[in-house]
């Protein structure tokens, strides 16, 4: 008799992850740089819970799209709503306070820190602590960064990066700086994920931990993702949902699976000639 | 020693792993049994604390179907829980056994299946989904209880548990019927010393590995002899670091513990191994060859990029240590001027060195399974750190021979063991006698005839002979012991072991049995040669393109003449001197099966693969190709081609001794 034989759940079946609330709503976003048009009449929707992936060849606006979802750029129309609210433009603190975290393309850390330290200036938003205390390392200061460091250390494990706490993250191989970056992000504790390329430059074991730590970000830490990849196999394999971009319109939008076998996607891809 | 012995007579009544815990929570009920470091911070367990754990524990595997006689596995990193997990199967009378956590899938399916195991106790997510992939191989395996919950949550969990709901649930059944503690302690005084007490995989060179039987006496014996020995007691500390399933880890980090009551820290993960050691400070340590060797590679290449005032100081200070270092760690006459400067060398090189290591408070530390090389190991022995050699096999429960302080000679394993009887037989292979001799290989009752005499010698497997100070020294493994053409003896291991204590060389793998000299495969030491390569602008993509560049072959060549120079000046060796050699195109490793577990040598897989290479080193051909099949981690295969070239080493054959070329 065997009675080992179990399946784990796939990832992408309907486990009860994502929840039918529409958590971010992108309406008609254009965004232009003087004569250049980064993005055009985009509409899209993140649900609470899901991997949503937004792709497209290089120059498609997929950046320009998470950066005016941050509020790093303004767009000249349209509007985003955010958990209810809905706003022309979003700002940074707004978005940062209100639990968008993000990762970039190029890693943007602090190269002297340590890592420990990095992640720890995660936690900078939710000190409440005044400035006194806080350079006196005392009293509430002293008890609200033990908690901190409660939690950080949590990342730490579950990021299973033990062994650089100490390390200064400019002495850190490409991969794990990207790793650090995105526990910095996690310790916002986020609501929404952007996720900028966080596989771009990786070798396979990388990307497989990276893959990995998205997945369990998502599912244990319950946080929705919105991330930007090129690579296509890592894409189908994690997302719920892909977004296809092509000089800054929307190509496509749907289930992996229906993504792939559009034409207008494949011709995206294939570099059929712009009119 | 017979001062210690009468301060702390052994102890008939506890005869069992069990019964020491029960002895320690009475006896150390407050002293730290076990650390864990968890979320950066290191966690103790108390003797009285570990008891609790290990009763709930114990009565949740009963609630699973475990019964007396009963194997369960475990796989895992050191973790106090599946130490617990070792007394808590054992309190049943049922019986651990651990599993390498690094093995494939194959590997495990077959000490599993072979061992008849019907629950297992692993660390995480990697062991679990390794068990279900070999579950249709093992179909007696009932039941997986895991440590770490993540990624298992939406596992089926039917024949699954979490480690801490069945410890739970065993705390509320003691805690709902008081009867069950009784039960529980019934069960304890029900196992003897004579009963199996962990079943040891060794990891063979070889065949398939070998169910060693072990009882609590030989643990609990063993134990006691080796901590009156070295005079360990509860205020001692180890780091446990070592594969659980070795016998090393075993008696040091478990049966030791228990009988003399210390302390057994468990790393963060392995990759902190290193800084937690620094951070704890173990007074006992034990470390293959390997690792000091690797320590010492380290710490030269650091050294080499400190700034020119540091590096002499460190020069300066190391030249006074290698003159008086051993002999002030061992007590004798030093004159006053060096006693001074090795004073000074010790504030300003040797403590912070020592510290660095992790060593400042090592009372006592140990190498064996392979031989080091003796400038390695007087390097640790001048910095004040007392490292010693032992000779250890897992059907022995480790001790044959142990070095007493004071009689530390590189060259030895040093002397009988306490209540061990050494001899050695007609063919110059070593055979031993003591308490911790096991009772069987499992399922094996010929490979127990063939090993063990009914007398209770057990022949070691390894050739040597013991020296007019009557230490022992192995040369070999017996049956790899053999003769060039011209009748000189021939000791593979030797050279190998003179070859890998050049810093450059990595492994060896030495031939010549029945030729008419010795040639050599080198695997070059990447930490080593890639650093020199970075120094010297030498650039490379792989370890394959590393390994075939002209200057590492020159590198190399110069290596052997050198060693070659050294074999000339032994009588029993010096037909050994190696002509030809080549550089492998790959790392020997473990998961291709070309080294075991314990990363010895498994020669007769080697000589098959390699054929066409071992070939080359004899018909003078400038070239040669072959194609290996590799095994990634996850069991899925791939060829990977390889072309070597071979050349010859301008062998200085009988010549007077020269200086050695630099």
């Amino acid at each position: 008799m065997n009675v080992m034989v179990t399946d784990p759940v796939q990832q992408g079946a309907d486990d009860g992850r994502i929840s039918d609330e529409v958590i971010l709503k992108v309406d008609n976003i254009s965004l232009s740089f003087g004569g250049v048009k980064a993005i055009q009449n985009v509409s899209f929707d993140v649900k609470r819970g899901e991997v949503r992936a937004i792709i497209g060849p290089n120059g498609a606006g997929k950046t320009s799209m998470l950066n005016c979802i941050n509020g790093f750029y303004h767009p000249q129309q349209g509007t985003i709503t955010y958990k209810g609210t809905a706003r022309k433009q979003m700002k940074p603190h707004i978005a940062a306070t209100q639990g968008i975290a993000r990762t970039f393309q190029n890693v943007a850390l602090f190269r002297g820190m340590s890592t420990l330290d990095n992640i720890m200036s995660g936690r900078t938003l939710k000190m409440k602590a005044n400035l006194f205390w806080q350079m006196l390392r005392t009293g509430p200061a002293e008890n609200e960064e033990i908690e901190h460091r409660k939690f950080v250390e949590k990342i730490i494990d579950f990021l299973e990066i033990q062994d650089i706490r100490r390390t200064p993250v400019g002495r850190l191989p490409y991969g794990l700086q990207k790793r650090v970056e995105l526990g910095r992000a996690l310790t916002m504790e986020p609501t929404l994920l952007l996720l900028d390329e966080p596989m771009a430059g990786m070798n396979l074991e990388e990307k497989r931990d990276m893959s990995r730590f998205i997945i369990d970000a998502n599912e244990q830490l319950g946080t929705t993702v919105a991330l930007i990849e090129h690579d296509m196999g890592v894409v189908m394999d994690l997302s719920d949902r892909v977004l296809v971009l092509d000089h800054g319109q929307m190509i496509a939008d749907g289930t992996p699976d229906e993504v792939q076998a559009n034409q207008a996607v494949i011709d995206a891809y294939l570099g059929v000639a712009h009119e | 020693m017979s001062e210690a012995q009468t301060s702390r007579p052994l102890e008939a009544d506890f005869d069992t792993i069990p019964k020491l815990l029960l002895r320690n929570a009475k006896r150390f009920a407050d002293r730290p049994a076990c650390r864990v470091k968890d979320l950066g911070i290191w966690q103790t367990f108390t003797w009285s604390e570990v008891r609790d754990q290990v009763r709930d524990l114990s009565i949740g595997l009963h609630s699973l179907g475990i019964e007396r006689g009963q194997t369960i596995a475990i796989a895992g990193d050191n973790l106090p829980r599946l130490y617990w997990t070792f007394t808590a199967t054992q309190a049943l009378g049922a019986i651990p056994v651990p599993v390498y956590q690094d093995s494939v899938a194959d590997e495990m399916a077959y000490v599993l299946e072979h061992a008849g195991v019907t629950v297992a106790v692993v660390e995480n997510q990697e062991q679990v989904d390794k068990l279900l992939s070999i579950s249709d191989q093992v179909p007696l395996l009932q039941h997986i209880v895991y440590s770490d919950p993540r990624g298992l949550v939406k596992y089926d969990h039917t024949h699954l548990h979490s480690y801490e709901a069945l410890q739970k649930l065993g705390a509320e059944q003691a805690a709902a019927n008081a009867q069950l503690d009784d039960w529980w302690l019934g069960e304890i005084n029900a196992t003897t010393g004579d009963d199996t007490s962990v079943m040891l995989y060794t990891s063979g060179t070889t065949g398939r590995p070998k169910g060693v039987i072990l009882s609590g006496t030989n643990f609990v014996r063993t134990a006691a002899n080796a901590n009156r020995f070295d005079k360990l007691n509860e205020t001692d500390e180890i780091i446990a670091y070592l594969p659980m399933a070795w016998v090393g880890d075993h008696i040091f980090s478990y049966a030791q513990a228990f009988e003399a009551g210390f302390c057994v820290a468990c790393p963060e993960s392995p990759s902190t191994a290193v800084s937690d050691r620094r951070e704890i400070g173990p007074t006992f340590f034990f470390a293959p060859p390997r690792l000091f060797e690797a320590q010492l590679t380290d710490i030269q290449v650091r050294m080499q990029d400190a700034g020119w005032f540091k590096r002499m100081m460190f020069d300066n200070c190391l030249k006074i240590a290698k003159r008086c270092g051993e002999k002030i760690l061992e007590g004798r006459f030093v004159n006053p001027y060096d006693r001074l400067m090795y004073f000074f060398g010790n504030i300003l090189v040797y403590g912070p060195l020592r510290n660095q290591l992790g060593f400042s408070r090592l009372r006592v530390g140990y190498t064996a399974g392979e031989a080091i090389g003796p400038e390695i190991f007087s390097f640790y022995r001048s910095l004040g750190i007392n490292l010693k050699q032992l000779y250890g096999q897992t059907e022995a429960s480790v001790y044959v021979t142990m070095q007493p302080d004071g009689e530390i000679y590189p060259d030895t394993v040093g002397k009988p063991a306490p209540e061990v009887e050494i001899e050695i037989a007609d063919n110059g292979e070593v055979m031993f006698r003591s308490p911790g001799v096991f009772k069987e290989y499992y399922k094996n009752p010929e490979g127990t005839a063939e090993t063990k005499t009914p007398d209770g010698w057990v022949h070691s497997g390894d050739a040597g002979f013991i020296d007019g100070r009557g230490h022992l020294v192995i040369i070999d493994r017996a049956k790899d012991v053999g003769k060039l053409n011209d009748g000189s003896v021939f000791a593979p291991k030797y050279i190998e072991n003179k070859l890998k204590f050049y810093p450059e060389i990595g492994e060896a793998v030495v031939v010549g049995d029945g030729r008419d000299y010795a040639g050599a495969m080198i695997n070059i030491d990447m930490n080593s040669v890639s650093s020199w390569a970075e120094r010297n602008n030498v650039i490379y993509a792989s370890y394959q393109e590393l390994a075939d560049h002209p200057e590492v072959y020159e590198m190399i060549r110069r290596r052997i003449v050198e060693m070659n120079v050294d074999l000339a000046k032994e009588d029993r060796m010096k037909g050994s001197q190696i002509k030809r050699f080549l550089v492998l195109h790959k790392e020997l490793d473990a998961d291709d099966g070309e080294l075991t577990r314990t990363l010895k040598i498994r020669r007769a897989f080697v000589a098959d693969r390699y054929g066409p290479f071992i070939e080359s080193l004899y018909d003078g051909s400038a070239r040669a190709q072959i194609s290996t099949e590799m095994t990634f981690e996850d069991g899925r295969k791939g060829i990977i081609e390889g072309d070597v070239r071979v050349e010859d080493v301008s062998a200085p054959a009988n010549v007077p001794v020269q200086e050695a070329a630099e």
